[in-house]
């Protein structure tokens, strides 16, 4: 029994803003630092030693930073969905500054991911953009991107704000998955997933491992930056607390030394 | 490595520009994210320093 109430204490120490903020002080540099890594390792793994394509030539190279790209994109949204579903049930005031934080870095990960596939796709399919059932909802990901980020600012009352953000994130969530199925329910020029959890990927290891590296890459960095930003408005909305005070009176203690 | 030369590496197969464009536009969507919660914080750090000193002031 003991067990069972020790696993849970994690979770309502997140609701602590105070705990979050020392917690992710820790954090920040080890995923900054991975971040880097991984990112340049696979970029110039991918980018100089990886085989070119025997049908797309070097174009394919996009890869490494179009596919984590928008596994990212996705996977912020789905974060989000759970935080808002977590701030909506447990009425967790850090829930919602996660949702308000990670909305802009989803919106840049969905643009860059359209993007490098336009760029992907003139060379590879003729055509800069098609309207087909991946990429069209990609696009309505980013336009929920942008509802979530409007809705967030102009909604003056904070809990008024947090209650319909978290709602649009979490009926929005629905989006995720058509995503993911269009390029096997619809016909489509967008080729299928590279990485499965059930198969052996289809290229050889020289072409996948350096893609795995700059999607754990990607990762990493949404994770700092994504802490980074939470510590930030976490200080703001907590200004008025003690802790926050003296957090402030030593950040200020340590500008000023330099 | 899988190019001859530093040349065929920029050249990337006649797919230069397209691959060059897109790591280009990575980098910068990646740089904007890291300096815009940076920068943020520094100016309110400032922010927060002036008024502390305002108060002192009083």
């Amino acid at each position: 029994m003991k067990n069972s109430v020790m696993s849970w204490t994690w979770f309502h120490k997140l609701g602590s803003p105070k705990w979050f903020y020392g917690i992710s002080a820790r954090l920040l540099p080890w995923l900054a630092v991975a971040a880097a890594l991984l990112i340049g390792i696979g970029v110039v793994w991918g980018l100089a030693f990886a085989p070119p394509d025997y049908q797309q030539g070097n174009s394919f190279r996009i890869i490494y930073i179009h596919v984590p790209a928008a596994m990212l994109a996705q996977s912020c949204y789905v974060m989000m969905a759970v935080a808002g579903v977590v701030g909506l049930v447990w009425k967790m005031k850090i829930a919602d500054v996660a949702l308000q934080c990670a909305a802009p870095i989803g919106a840049w990960m969905t643009a860059l991911a359209l993007a490098t596939g336009a760029i992907w796709g003139k060379p590879t399919w003729g055509s800069w953009w098609v309207w087909d059932a991946r990429l069209t909802s990609m696009l309505i990901l980013l336009f929920l991107y942008f509802g979530l980020i409007a809705l967030g600012q102009a909604i003056s009352n904070r809990e008024s704000a947090a209650k319909a953000c978290a709602v649009l994130a979490t009926v929005g969530v629905i989006n995720i998955p058509i995503i993911k199925y269009s390029v096997e329910w619809w016909n489509t020029l967008h080729q299928g997933a590279t990485f499965t959890l059930t198969e052996k990927p289809a290229m050889p290891a020289e072409m996948w491992l350096p893609l795995l590296l700059t999607a754990l890459g990607f990762y990493c960095f949404f994770g700092a930056v994504l802490l980074a930003r939470m510590r930030l408005e976490v200080l703001k909305r907590e200004a008025r607390s003690s802790w926050v005070r003296e957090q402030l009176v030593q950040h200020l203690g340590q500008e000023g030394a330099r | 490595m899988s190019f001859a030369s530093f040349g065929d590496f920029l050249a990337m197969g006649h797919h230069g520009l397209y691959v060059w464009s897109a790591y280009g536009l990575c980098l910068a969507v990646l740089a904007i994210n890291v300096a815009g919660p940076l920068l943020a914080r520094r100016r309110y750090l400032q922010e927060e320093a002036r008024r502390l000193r305002r108060e002192k002031g009083k």
